[in-house]
């Protein structure tokens, strides 16, 4: 007993040690209004924050390097909504300078916490429907459902097209979908579904789980563990998945899967510069970097998402076996915003 | 003359006990700057809401039924996966160290690459294996508890095996040879001297697979398919989506607690089983395996081997031999020569050995130094207190959520001199967190187990102080080294949780290429994952083995 005793006390300790070191909190950096034009401030590193799928080519990262001057630093630690919450929980004192890969599921919790300086770069696209506050659109992408097609023209059986389909009997235990309590493909069709359903959303999902929906924690274990159109060949021949995934399966000519287009919810990626940011030159640069025609070419097969900038080229296969959906589920930041944790609750609640 | 030896004496003890302050205060420091303050500042969040203190978290938390779900899987997963581990594990022990057979050394090394696995290779692995259609399918475990708990033994295993074995391989054989003379039957002789001569080793390695299995995330999401949940994954989910942080400060109170209530009971029951023990510190006789006498040992661990550690793994090999449904080697050979992200394996192999190797140095020095201050046997009741709670203090890492840690970090390490948030050396130390009490407790052990007679009569027969711990204490720190550093090498190799918050895209180490690589469409990334799994396995398994060998040149026997 005596043992627990000490280690409390000594937990006990920490923490009021760390109370007292709380209280020489610095004065919070005075960025959030001061920062806008006038004085903005420069320095010669640059930290880049990013989601953990960022990936450019050296080249590309270099040039930028060059002709800026600056050292870039990038840091990845975690999706789209791990990111956000690091930027808010380090307000006062930021861990960088800009950030890449907040997403339309969680801008507006960075922008209700005020991480975000204002900027929008003007190189960007002037489609209105992917404004944000504080943030520029960089690439976007359609989350939907994919079927294996030889599956199902193995199986006789037709390709399912929109979402209640997918409750019918004849397609019982075929589909396979990430979690959106952990994973960022999950919570957008979580969201797609509110917005194809609106109150009734639940007993959608009721009856995907009566029709024996399978739910794994991320997207890897739903593609390559239990899709049968990936080369994991698993036994379900529907998986939640990406509009663009089908131009990774392509065989002699022709791409085993394809994506149901009338279930995709749009994802956008923006850039922002940080509230505090001790370059905010540099951070504005590099949005402005990320629009450059060389980068907007390059997000495709780097990131797999489209780029914002009409006229991009595209892959010669994206144009043929990853068509975006002209009509995609949309719901409003602000509602996503005001609900996201909520219907992550009560989901979860009546899901898993 | 008289009087001045005294005082010489007494200055000595003074020095002594103030080298001992030392060397007890170097890694109580680094484990409060880069454990205790992160978490606790974070954890302190929770309570604190920018204006007044609450307890809104603990209500909220404790008033759902969630959460005692979550704890009570949380119990019982890590305790079913505790005895079942050393179930299977003490068998194996016997056979890897105590007997002589061919291919012992792979097998010691085989079953050591589980350890070192990323979740999201585990879950490919194990996945294919359990799902509809897999070799195991008919079982139908996929997404049930089963499931969960066979992947926390498949990564606990060794743990086990290795601690346990390093320890019955320095038994003297003289105990169990005198009862068998008397008359006693091998069950019998196992019973009564050999399992309580084990104890203290076997209640170390319980208690590290338990904290283990408590806090692994990854397992539970991915093998129970989301549908169980944990005191950790709450915590991750709490955390890193809904940044609800009084309602993951209860959460990390309530692990804290159970923690410190597994490793209080942990270190009662050793300390009343610990006796003093004859150590060889070299390896005592071992004999060659005999069927008649060893069936059963041979049964068990050969299960172990084919169906738990060998299914999964020949399951990875053989997908990474295959492209696009061909069998061709043409994976390991993009590997070695295609650039990925802007990175290559060789890169990220160099950066994985580079942080390994700093995260082992750091955590076997401060390892060191607290098993050597731990392993004192001061007379006074209160300052042997003080040293099992010394102890305890060191193995919280491991019962501690990662999320806790990673997060508090960017709330504490911010400002100079400490602000390495974006500094390259901050993940060795995170791994070396992670590491120390493993380090720790492998060396434990053996120094407690040495005869205090010994020590006595190296005094007695005129050693100073440095001496006998030259003579005496060093050589059997140093038998137990190769296993500390092998332990902390595979640690800091696989560890991911951590490392995830403080990711480099430029120079990803081997575990965050293969996740960055899982995580994305086509044949070729797959493939490029799986054989980076695979070139991952071996390094684990060849280091393993490597640090197996690490022995002290000068014989040391006494």
């Amino acid at each position: 007993m005596r043992t627990t005793l000490k280690v409390l006390a000594a937990g006990a300790l920490a923490v009021s040690l760390v109370a007292c070191g709380s209280g020489t909190d610095e004065p919070g950096p005075d960025a959030g209004g001061g920062a806008t034009d006038g004085a903005l401030t420069e320095s010669d590193t640059l930290t880049v924050l990013t989601h953990s799928s960022f990936a450019l080519p050296d080249e590309l990262k270099k040039k930028f390097e060059e002709e800026t001057g600056y050292t870039v630093t990038y840091t990845a630690p975690g999706d789209a909504g791990a990111l956000v919450n690091q930027l808010v929980l380090t307000k006062d004192s930021p861990l960088g300078d800009v950030v890449y890969g907040v997403d339309n599921t969680f801008a507006s919790r960075a922008n209700d916490a005020g991480v975000l300086s204002p900027y929008e770069s003007e190189a960007g696209s002037p489609d209105e429907s992917l404004a944000a506050a504080n943030l520029t659109p960089i690439n976007l992408g359609d989350v939907c459902i994919n079927a294996d097609k030889e599956w199902f023209a193995e199986h006789d059986l037709e390709i399912p097209a929109t979402l209640d389909d997918l409750t019918k009997p004849e397609y019982r235990d075929l589909l396979v979908v990430s979690s959106p309590a952990s994973s960022s493909p999950g919570l957008s069709f979580l969201i797609a579904t509110i917005g194809a359903k609106g109150e009734g959303w639940l007993d959608y999902w009721r009856a995907l789980d009566d029709n024996g929906l399978l739910v794994v924690s991320g997207w890897t274990e739903a593609y390559y563990t239990e899709f049968s159109g990936a080369d994991g060949e698993g036994p379900r021949p529907l998986v939640l998945s990406y509009s663009t995934s089908p131009a990774f399966t392509v065989q002699d000519g022709g791409s085993t899967t394809e994506a149901l287009l009338d279930t995709c919810f749009r994802q956008v990626e923006y850039a922002g510069v940080i509230t505090g940011a001790q370059n905010e030159v540099g951070a504005r640069a590099f949005i402005d970097f990320l629009l450059s025609p060389e980068v907007q070419a390059a997000i495709p097969e780097n990131m797999y998402m489209y780029p914002v900038v009409a006229d991009t080229p595209l892959p010669e296969e994206w144009e043929r076996f990853a068509p975006l959906s002209d009509h995609p589920i949309s719901v409003s930041q602000e509602e996503i915003g005001a609900n996201r944790d909520q219907w992550i609750k009560d989901w979860t609640a009546a899901i898993s | 003359m008289d009087q001045g030896l005294d005082g010489g004496d007494q200055l000595s003890r003074l020095g002594w006990r103030a080298g001992w302050a030392l060397a007890a205060a170097i890694p109580a420091a680094f484990l409060v700057v880069f454990f205790a303050w992160p978490a606790a500042t974070l954890v302190a969040r929770g309570f604190h809401d920018g204006t007044t203190w609450t307890l809104e978290g603990f209500t909220a938390v404790f008033e759902s039924r969630r959460t005692w779900r979550a704890v009570g899987f949380t119990l019982w997963s890590a305790t079913t996966s505790t005895l079942f581990c050393l179930a299977l594990g003490l068998p194996g022990a016997y056979l890897l160290f105590r007997t002589r057979f061919r291919g012992r050394d792979t097998l010691r090394a085989l079953v050591t690459i589980p350890f070192v696995l990323p979740t999201v290779v585990v879950g490919v692995a194990f996945g294919s294996l359990l799902r509809t259609d897999g070799l195991l399918g008919w079982l139908g475990l996929s997404g049930t508890p089963v499931a969960i708990l066979a992947a926390m033994v498949f990564f606990n295993y060794s743990v086990v095996v290795r601690t346990v074995g390093t320890f019955w391989a320095r038994l003297d054989p003289r105990l169990t040879q005198a009862a068998a003379t008397l008359g006693a039957s091998p069950w019998r002789v196992f019973r009564s001297v050999t399992l309580p001569a084990l104890a203290p080793a076997i209640l170390s390695a319980a208690a590290l697979v338990f904290l283990f299995s408590a806090s692994s995330y990854g397992i539970v999401m991915v093998l129970g398919q989301t549908r169980y949940s944990t005191i950790e994954t709450e915590i991750w989910f709490l955390t890193t989506q809904l940044l609800d942080l009084p309602s993951a400060a209860a959460l990390s109170i309530t692990q804290l607690v159970i923690v410190t209530l597994a490793l209080w009971l942990s270190g009662r029951a050793q300390h009343r089983m610990t006796r003093a023990l004859r150590l060889q510190p070299d390896v005592a006789e071992v004999t060659p395996l005999r069927m008649s006498m060893d069936w059963g040992s041979v049964l068990v661990t050969l299960l172990v081997a084919v169906v738990l550690l060998g299914l999964p793994l020949a399951n990875l090999l053989w997908r990474s031999l295959h492209l696009s449904g061909r069998l061709t080697p043409d994976n390991f050979v993009r590997l070695g020569t295609q650039e990925i992200f802007g990175a290559t394996v060789w890169g990220a192999l160099r950066t994985s050995l580079q942080t390994a190797l700093a995260a082992t140095a750091i955590a076997v020095t401060l390892g060191v130094l607290v098993a050597l201050v731990a392993s004192r046997r001061p007379r006074r009741g209160g300052a042997r207190a003080a040293l099992s709670t010394l102890e305890s203090l060191f193995l919280l890492p491991l019962g501690v959520s990662a999320v806790t840690v990673g997060f508090g970090y960017l709330i504490t390490l911010n400002r100079p001199p400490l602000d390495l948030r974006s500094s390259l050396i901050l993940i060795p130390i995170a791994q070396a967190v992670v590491a120390l009490p493993l380090v720790v407790r492998t060396l434990l052990p053996t120094l407690r187990a040495i005869d205090p007679r010994q020590l006595e009569a190296a005094a007695t027969l005129g050693s100073a102080p440095l001496q006998v711990f030259r003579r005496v204490e060093l050589p059997h720190l140093r038998r137990g080294l190769g296993l500390a550093i092998g332990f902390a090498f595979a640690t800091s190799l696989g560890e991911f949780g951590a490392t995830s918050f403080l990711a480099r895209p430029d120079n990803p180490t081997l575990p965050v290429l293969i996740f960055r690589l899982f995580g994305r469409p086509g044949a070729e990334s797959y493939g490029l994952a799986l054989a980076a799994s695979v070139v991952l396995a071996l390094l684990a398994g060849v280091t393993m083995a490597l640090a197996e060998r690490l022995r002290p040149k000068e014989v040391t026997s006494w």
